[in-house]
């Protein structure tokens, strides 16, 4: 049923379809319940609930540190390595798990949306916000993590900035990237399955892109506006920089960034918009 | 006359054939090549027309069902009145709130109880939190669920979910409410239920109603109207009696004794393992009450195919089922090989049918859940009168079975 009374015209669209704002609000209370579902059912199958969004981050910090930091002895812009790379992590976990889960959006629905109607947006918009949960533990970890390295060394020259405060607004940015790309991987794999194998993997080599396990400052100034195509390089900078006190950014960075953002948004949306339309036919 | 609330215009809806399940990379690599060697892949050819052309309008407060054989494109017509595809051609308006169920306890999570999944059943289905809250003590006793409803659902026997999926529907307060066939599930109280729920929204509401049905039984009962696609055409359009009237008269097509299957259905048709190609009825010969029946159907597999089991049913033509023999009550499961062009034939010692006309269904499973294919109602036949047949039966013909019994009762006097 739709949550609003009104005249339904339903037609052939050529080519792209702009963004339904006025229904997908009506839809909100659905992104809402499942939202709640995702959680609620996530931890009704789970021994340790929650607690795994902790241990994720922790192991593969401590696994970062022996490898990266010991081992291959590379720059953690003189922070201490576990919170330069948690801190890294903290944004780039949050696209990971929402690139995943909005990717998969059209297969793994296949079934409802063949059976009822409601804006497709509403399901990986969903997604955006149910990864949240798990941010905001991994962000407590983190806290957790930062007031005990600032105890045990008082003389510490790191340290969170008043502008930290700016932090929700980089999380937007995040947020925004992770649904646009994700939405174009969900329209290319609901109409070719290789891309399926494929995201698993795009991730993976993502993050070595992304200045997670190296500071942006170890690149040569002159190529970091290559490195800030990549709409993740500046984020999580910036997770660094507002968080920690460190970080190479800068204005025409920042732009570079958010208009990368920007297109992929909106250019995520139109062509999800183009296949969630008759993909059900296909799959 | 008010405007009407349903209009629909032109709507035609094309599938391509050989391009249904999503593509590969490199078959639409070869494809784009094709085109730009300016020639049509041959896969581009098979195009398939599930609707064409459909017109017709529904008034404020209308019940009208659509009714047809399978493949006819009554479940196309659905999806697109639905908004779940778009359609190739045409236009509809829908003038108000539209509640479509296609499906009973679409988005149901198994591990949500009950309560929870009636928000989550409720927002999928387009009401709003507040509404929900508002009729749940409703549902909930509509459901007849009250002490599981803090259970999670996938503890539910397979009843209780279909009564509280339903029960979840029924508070909808659209005003046009669009039904696929989901009545025939459910236990036979519970249905009668939710037909005079149904009932109840269409008339005294005041609410339209667009009612797709195989039983023309509940189509005639409900319906004011009706439209009856043929091969994703409307075919006639009118009052539910005359039109339900013309269909069953439009299936007393002569009656033949061969068909070929490998077209039947279209789109919607699921045999990509076995299909079911052929029938032949009783070599030939007149179908006739008491004596031996025998049907051959030819089959070919596409893959191996293990544990098969064949059904032959029979039916009336308003699409009740009366009788079903299956091939492993007799013990017969059968392995098939890949590309096989098989046979098999049923052979029924004493036909029961009464005299008349009935259709006939076939299918195909392995296991005792897969299946293989379906063809209901794909051919008919007419029953004539044998020298068994009882004399009351003959002089009127009602159809059905006509079985023996020991009768036991009172011993008889004398006065």
């Amino acid at each position: 049923m739709t949550p609003f009374s009104g005249e339904i015209a339903i037609r052939p669209t050529r080519g792209f379809r702009g963004l339904a704002a006025r229904e997908l609000w009506a839809y909100r209370d659905l992104v809402f319940l499942f939202v709640w579902r995702d959680f609620v059912a996530r931890y009704k199958q789970t021994v340790l609930g929650p607690l795994w969004f902790v241990f994720q981050p922790l192991i593969t910090t401590v696994i970062f540190t022996a490898v990266f930091s010991h081992i291959a002895e590379l720059s953690t812009d003189g922070l201490p390595p576990t919170l330069f790379y948690l801190c890294g992590l903290l944004p780039w976990n949050y696209f990971a798990q929402t690139f995943n889960s909005t990717s998969g959006t059209l297969v793994a629905n296949a079934g409802l949306f063949g059976k009822v109607y409601f804006p497709r947006l509403v399901v990986p918009i969903a997604a955006v916000i149910s990864n949240l949960i798990a941010f905001a533990i991994q962000f407590v970890l983190f806290v957790v993590m930062y007031g005990l390295h600032r105890a045990s060394h008082v003389d510490a020259t790191y340290g969170m900035r008043w502008d930290a405060l700016l932090l929700p607004l980089v999380l937007l940015q995040v947020a925004a990237f992770s649904l646009g790309v994700g939405l174009w991987l969900a329209a290319l794999t609901a109409k070719f399955r290789d891309f399926a194998v494929l995201s698993t993997f795009l991730v993976q080599l993502w993050m070595y892109v992304t200045p997670i396990i190296y500071p942006l400052a170890k690149v040569p100034e002159q190529w970091r506006v290559w490195v800030a195509i990549n709409p993740m390089a500046v984020p999580v900078e910036a997770f660094r920089y507002l968080l920690l006190g460190t970080g190479a950014i800068n204005a025409t960075l920042i732009a570079v960034s958010l208009a990368m953002t920007a297109a992929a948004l909106v250019s995520g949306v139109l062509v999800f918009q183009r296949v969630e339309k008759t993909f059900v036919d296909v799959i | 006359m008010s405007r009407p609330i349903i209009e629909v215009r032109g709507l035609s809806k094309r599938y391509r054939l050989g391009t249904i399940g999503a593509t590969s990379l490199r078959e639409e690599f070869n494809r784009w090549c094709d085109r730009l060697r300016r020639q049509a892949s041959p896969a581009d050819q098979r195009e398939f027309w599930a609707l064409r052309d459909v017109s017709f309008e529904v008034s404020p407060g209308e019940v009208v069902g659509i009714i047809g054989r399978n493949g006819a494109g009554k479940s196309t017509l659905l999806k697109i009145l639905s908004r779940i595809t778009e359609p190739t051609g045409g236009e509809a308006l829908l003038r108000g709130r539209v509640a479509s169920l296609l499906e009973i306890g679409t988005g149901f999570h198994p591990e949500l109880t009950g309560r929870e999944n009636i928000f989550l059943n409720g927002a999928i289905l387009g009401m709003t939190r507040a509404e929900v809250r508002r009729k749940l003590d409703e549902i909930v006793a509509f459901a007849e669920i009250e002490k599981f409803i803090d259970t999670p659902v996938k503890r539910y026997s397979s009843g209780m979910h279909v009564r509280l999926g339903f029960a979840v529907a029924a508070h909808l307060e659209p005003e046009i409410l669009i039904v696929d066939e989901v009545l025939s599930v459910g236990d036979y109280a519970f249905q009668r239920k939710c037909l005079g729920k149904m009932e109840e929204v269409s008339r005294g509401d005041g609410r339209t109603v667009l009612f797709v049905s195989h039983n023309l039984g509940s189509v005639t009962g409900l319906c004011g109207r009706a439209v009856w696609l043929a091969q994703g055409r409307v075919q006639s359009i009118g009052t539910a009696d005359a039109v339900v009237a013309e269909y069953v008269r439009s299936q007393t097509e002569p009656t033949r004794s061969d068909y070929d299957f490998h077209a039947w259905g279209g789109a919607e048709r699921c045999s990509a393992r076995l299909m079911i190609t052929g029938l032949r009825v009783n070599d030939g010969a007149a179908v006739t009450h008491g004596e031996p029946f025998r049907a051959r159907l030819f089959f070919r597999t596409q893959a191996l195919v293990e544990g098969v089991s064949f059904a032959l049913g029979f039916g009336t033509v308003e699409g009740t089922m009366l009788a079903t023999y299956d091939s492993d009550l007799g013990g017969q499961r059968r392995t098939y090989p890949a590309d096989l062009e098989g046979v098999i034939e049923v052979i029924l010692p004493e036909l029961p049918l009464g005299p008349g006309r009935y259709a006939l269904s076939l299918g195909a499973r392995s296991g005792d859940a897969g299946g293989l294919d379906h063809l209901p109602a794909c051919s008919v036949i007419d029953v004539q009168p044998g020298p068994r047949t009882h004399a009351s039966f003959v002089h009127s013909p009602g159809g059905g079975l006509r079985l023996a019994a020991e009768w036991v009762g009172p011993a008889p006097t004398s006065k």
